[in-house]
């Protein structure tokens, strides 16, 4: 059953069928973390994947940015109710960096400098799924936003695509993030709006 | 946590020109710590709904403090034309990280910047109800006097909470801090603590660097930010 709220109109921007089930547009770009931004040099960063076989791939800076990138242009949806259309980023995709990674694992931790942590599938991060960004909008990733690289996958909240990314762990067996640990739907699609665990 | 609960409006109160707190009975409220918020959900009779998130302003019972934002479109509903009596959909709590504690043994700092004093306020609200000692210290950041929220209760002596007011554009007649943002020098030096940063973006990033600047660990840094579109 419906509760009206007497009184109430509401302004309807934002009707459209890119806008997932309880969201709405905004044309900012609002910013959501749970501690100081790290400020990460770029002679000292670097990205690593380990598989469950313990083995550890790794990419510098200069290794990073020289290998092929794309520039998606997707929808991306916070579960704090705003979207954004249209962002356009630029960055590696996940299966060029999967390229020579040995694994059966089923499950992905993905960690960040500063410490956040978030889980999902593996098969979320391949297929052209996902990407190491390290440009918005033409220009160079800022601090507050998650530069100098994060992870991006837009099909999720955009919880899960950590700030700051500095490497993402393969495990056998699912392993749950920060905000997953912390009362947050353990996948996070927003097309079935599931925000929070129990959703 | 998934239930959307009916909730009625049963009392405003006028924070100031631009901010009201709301209480609400909900029937069947799970209870929540300070520090949490809450989704809100309005319907209007065509069915069009839109769904925003507030902090609970204290530690019991259902109380929101919401600030207009000009232009906005569920804030200004809520501050100038919701009535006693009118109804509203609402979920939570939500929010497992910005969050205190009454038997949280480690002294407390709270950064707040404009609107970002409503989950801290939930925080010292909490800390009397409990009757705890913990050490408290409140730094607000305000733009003008006529912006302060709660300004009788914070002014109030409360033992062991010590109350900072760093005024950004204007001050009260007699304040001895001049008009400014907020500097290492309005924080420091406290020791170590817990802290807690709620505010605008711009203020919360200025404010967790200053504190990481001074020293605190990164790591008991907890921030809570409210977007551009904050409404």
């Amino acid at each position: 059953m419906t509760t009206f709220t007497r009184g109430f109109r509401g302004r309807r921007r934002g009707e459209d069928d890119r806008l997932p089930p309880g969201q709405y547009l905004t044309e900012d770009f609002p910013v959501l973390s749970a501690g100081p931004t790290p400020h990460v040099p770029l002679d000292r960063w670097e990205f690593t994947i380990d598989t469950e076989a313990g083995q550890t791939h790794r990419w510098t800076w200069p290794e990073l940015t020289a290998l092929p990138y794309e520039e998606p242009a997707v929808d991306i949806h916070c579960v704090t109710s705003w979207s954004k259309l249209g962002t356009t980023w630029r960055g590696v995709s996940l299966d060029v960096l999967f390229e020579d990674v040995e694994s059966t694992a089923d499950y992905a931790l993905v960690h960040s400098y500063g410490g956040y942590t978030t889980n999902l599938p593996l098969d979320d991060l391949l297929d052209g799924k996902a990407w190491i960004a390290y440009r918005y909008e033409g220009e160079d990733l800022t601090p507050s936003h998650g530069g100098p690289a994060r992870l991006l996958v837009p099909h999720l909240y955009f919880w899960k695509s950590a700030k700051w990314v500095r490497g993402i762990r393969l495990l056998t067996e699912d392993w749950p993030g920060f905000w997953e640990t912390a009362g947050y739907h353990n996948y996070g699609d927003p097309w079935r709006e599931q925000r929070y665990a129990d959703d | 946590m998934t239930r959307w609960h009916v909730a009625r409006l049963v009392k405003v109160r006028d924070e100031n020109a631009t901010a009201r707190t709301l209480v609400f009975d909900v029937p069947g409220w799970p209870g929540h710590l300070a520090g949490q918020h809450v989704d809100v959900k309005l319907t209007a009779g065509d069915g069009y709904s839109a769904r925003r998130s507030y902090s609970l302003a204290g530690p019991e019972g259902v109380e929101l403090t919401v600030q207009r934002v000009p232009d906005g479109e569920v804030s200004p509903y809520l501050t100038l034309d919701m009535e006693p009596g009118d109804e509203l959909e609402l979920r939570g709590p939500v929010g497992g990280w910005f969050v205190w504690r009454p038997d949280g043994p480690a002294p407390v700092l709270l950064v707040a910047g404009g609107a970002g004093i409503v989950p801290l306020m939930a925080m010292i609200r909490a800390r009397r109800a409990a009757g705890a000692d913990t050490p408290f210290r409140l730094v607000y950041a305000v733009r003008s006097p006529e912006r302060l929220c709660y300004a009788d209760e914070l002014l109030r002596p409360d033992p062991g909470v010590s109350v900072t007011l760093a005024y950004t554009r204007r001050v009260p007649e007699g304040h001895p801090r001049p008009p400014g943002r907020l500097t290492a020098a309005d924080l420091g030096p406290y020791g170590e603590a817990d802290c807690y940063v709620c505010g605008p973006t711009g203020f919360v990033e200025a404010s967790a660097a200053l504190l990481v600047g001074l020293g605190h660990d990164p790591a008991r840094i907890r921030t809570e930010r409210f977007g551009p579109t904050g409404d």
